[in-house]
């Protein structure tokens, strides 16, 4: 069994009148089917109201599947008494940094989620300093959060899901808000949590350049998984990923210009060392 | 403007006012209120602002920081003093046109100024140097016993203390909006006392709108991270009683007494 696995996964937004009348139902997961293996670094991309958020959502149990079945770490999330240990398998960060910070002080808010699962006191400072040094927050321990960067936050709540010691950790567009230093930052502190620690991370986003470097990605639209496949094989197919609202990274769109002008370029560049090589090569 | 409130702003350094238990600094902070309210005579006065004196130059909060606390209710203070000064009846000391200062007038408001500025200070003094976690730890520990008749402890002190973190980026925000208005022409400055209340309403509503969306986000949050109520939780830093606490406590209490036996025989 995979680690993560999604099958039939429905999902209904139930809207209701003021008498509670049903109005209409919105279809936000229809018939998903996924699966995701141990210390794989999978991202999940869509545009605006594609169902992401809501499959996040669902794998941390905060919400439950209409329909289906979906299983994290063997334990069905429709199972309410397996609620808070499918919580503790599977972090979750959020978009808003400054919404997920509950404490004051750095280090009294990654210690929040350990306090919630009992954590004797030692062992909690212990796993405080763990995650703190692992997402490089650590010589801001006794700061107040207000005073830190977008970044910086989302770094600090990464940190307070670690310390929960999940297997796990599901990011919710986390760099939506922040500026392009912040989300460079973030992005390293994933990477490298996802290589040193063998977490499994689910990255849910809509921008493509943070996908580049992820084993697997999954393409949803309308609540359905329209594509999935290494990043290489994705941005190989630029006009299948348009009609999907989505864009590729520029290097991509300007590899894939070049091509249609007739230069043979490989399918799939991604970066910019690559595309360099490729016209080293063709122009020898 | 917004920004300088530093009520229930951590101030952090380390300091022996900072290490002692939450729960010997509200007790000390009860006693020092009880005794800006019931103090008599200039020697009482005394022993209180030594008092004071002495616990601010140990915080090691810079003392600008609890004075700031002040500027948002000069208004007030201002108010109350004129109010006390020219309202008291008593024996005339000055009088000029209508107005009439009475000796009594002004022994109330000088008293009364005393008591706030002191009252503001001195509490701020707890809240620069208590994390607001460890004052909500010290409020539910102080609290324990109305569990008892089922009164939501740990509740109430989680809601206090994520009330307290959301201060700053609410008057960030509230600044926000201010601007973001006035860019259009809003006018927050001009007219009468209801025009300003009216003026009021386009800021309040998106204030109002985004504080919920906020709360619905973090409670998302809070629940990710497997809270579910004050059953089975551990403590970060569990409250225990320290040498220094045992001292403070013998010193707030002979600062207390003091202070009574000097109202019994003020000099």
């Amino acid at each position: 069994m995979s680690f993560i696995e999604a099958k039939d996964l429905v999902h209904e937004y139930i809207m209701r009148d003021e008498e509670g009348n049903v109005e209409g139902v919105q279809v936000a997961l229809d018939h998903l089917d996924l699966n995701v293996e141990q210390g794989q670094f999978i991202a999940v991309l869509g545009h605006n109201g594609s169902g992401k958020s809501t499959f996040a959502k669902h794998l941390n149990a905060l919400l439950v599947p209409s329909e289906g079945t979906l299983y994290v770490g063997g334990m069905d999330v429709s199972d309410e008494s397996l609620t808070y240990d499918i919580r503790q398998t599977a972090g979750m960060v959020f978009q808003n940094p400054d919404n997920q910070i509950i404490a004051s002080v750095i280090q009294e808010d990654v210690g929040f989620g350990p306090e919630n699962i009992g954590v004797p006191t030692e062992d909690i400072w212990a796993r405080v300093e763990k995650s703190l040094k692992a997402v490089g927050m650590w010589a801001y321990r006794e700061h107040s959060p207000n005073k830190l960067s977008g970044g910086q936050k989302q770094r600090v709540a990464i940190a307070g899901v670690m310390a929960m010691e999940p297997k796990c950790i599901i990011l919710d567009e986390p760099t939506a808000m922040l500026d392009p230093d912040g989300r460079k930052d973030v992005l390293a502190a994933v990477h490298e949590l996802n290589k040193t620690k063998g977490v499994t991370i689910i990255l849910i986003t809509h921008y493509m350049e943070e996908v580049v470097d992820a084993d697997y990605v999954y393409v949803m639209d309308k609540g359905k998984v329209v594509m999935e496949g290494n990043p290489t094989g994705i941005f190989s197919q630029v006009e299948t990923l348009k009609e999907h609202h989505l864009d590729v990274p520029q290097i991509t769109m300007l590899a894939h210009e070049l091509k249609q002008e007739g230069l043979p370029l490989k399918d799939g560049i991604l970066t910019r060392e690559e595309l360099i090589q490729e016209i080293d090569r063709i122009c020898h | 403007m917004l920004r300088e409130i530093t009520l229930g702003q951590y101030y952090p350094a380390d300091s022996p006012i900072h290490k002692l238990d939450p729960r010997t600094k509200l007790f000390t902070t009860m006693i020092y209120i009880i005794s800006i309210f019931c103090f008599k005579g200039p020697a009482a006065f005394v022993v209180i602002t030594v008092a004071l004196a002495a616990v601010i130059y140990l915080s090691k909060v810079p003392f600008s920081y609890m004075v700031r606390g002040l500027k948002t209710i000069v208004f007030i203070l201002i108010f109350a003093g004129i109010l006390n000064l020219f309202m008291t009846p008593g024996r005339e000391l000055v009088s000029f046109w209508k107005l009439t200062i009475s000796y009594e007038g002004a022994k109330n408001a000088s008293l009364m100024l005393f008591r706030m500025i002191y009252l503001i200070v001195g509490t701020s003094v707890m809240t620069l140097t208590t994390t607001p976690n460890q004052l909500t730890d010290g409020l539910e520990a102080a609290l324990k016993p109305m569990k008892k008749i089922k009164v939501p402890v740990h509740e109430i002190a989680m809601m206090m203390s994520i009330a307290l973190r959301f201060i700053p980026i609410l008057i960030e925000e509230t600044d926000k909006i201010m601007k973001a208005q006035m860019a259009r022409g809003a006018d927050f400055e001009s007219g009468g006392l209801i025009k300003k209340t009216k003026a009021m309403i386009p800021l309040l509503v998106p204030l109002f709108v985004s504080a919920f969306r906020r709360a619905n986000d973090l409670a998302l949050a809070m629940e990710a991270r497997c809270y579910s109520g004050g059953e089975g939780r551990t403590k970060m830093l569990p409250l225990k009683y320290e040498n220094r606490d045992r001292i403070t406590y013998v010193i707030s209490i002979v600062y207390l007494v003091a202070i009574c036996v000097l109202r019994r025989f003020p000099f």
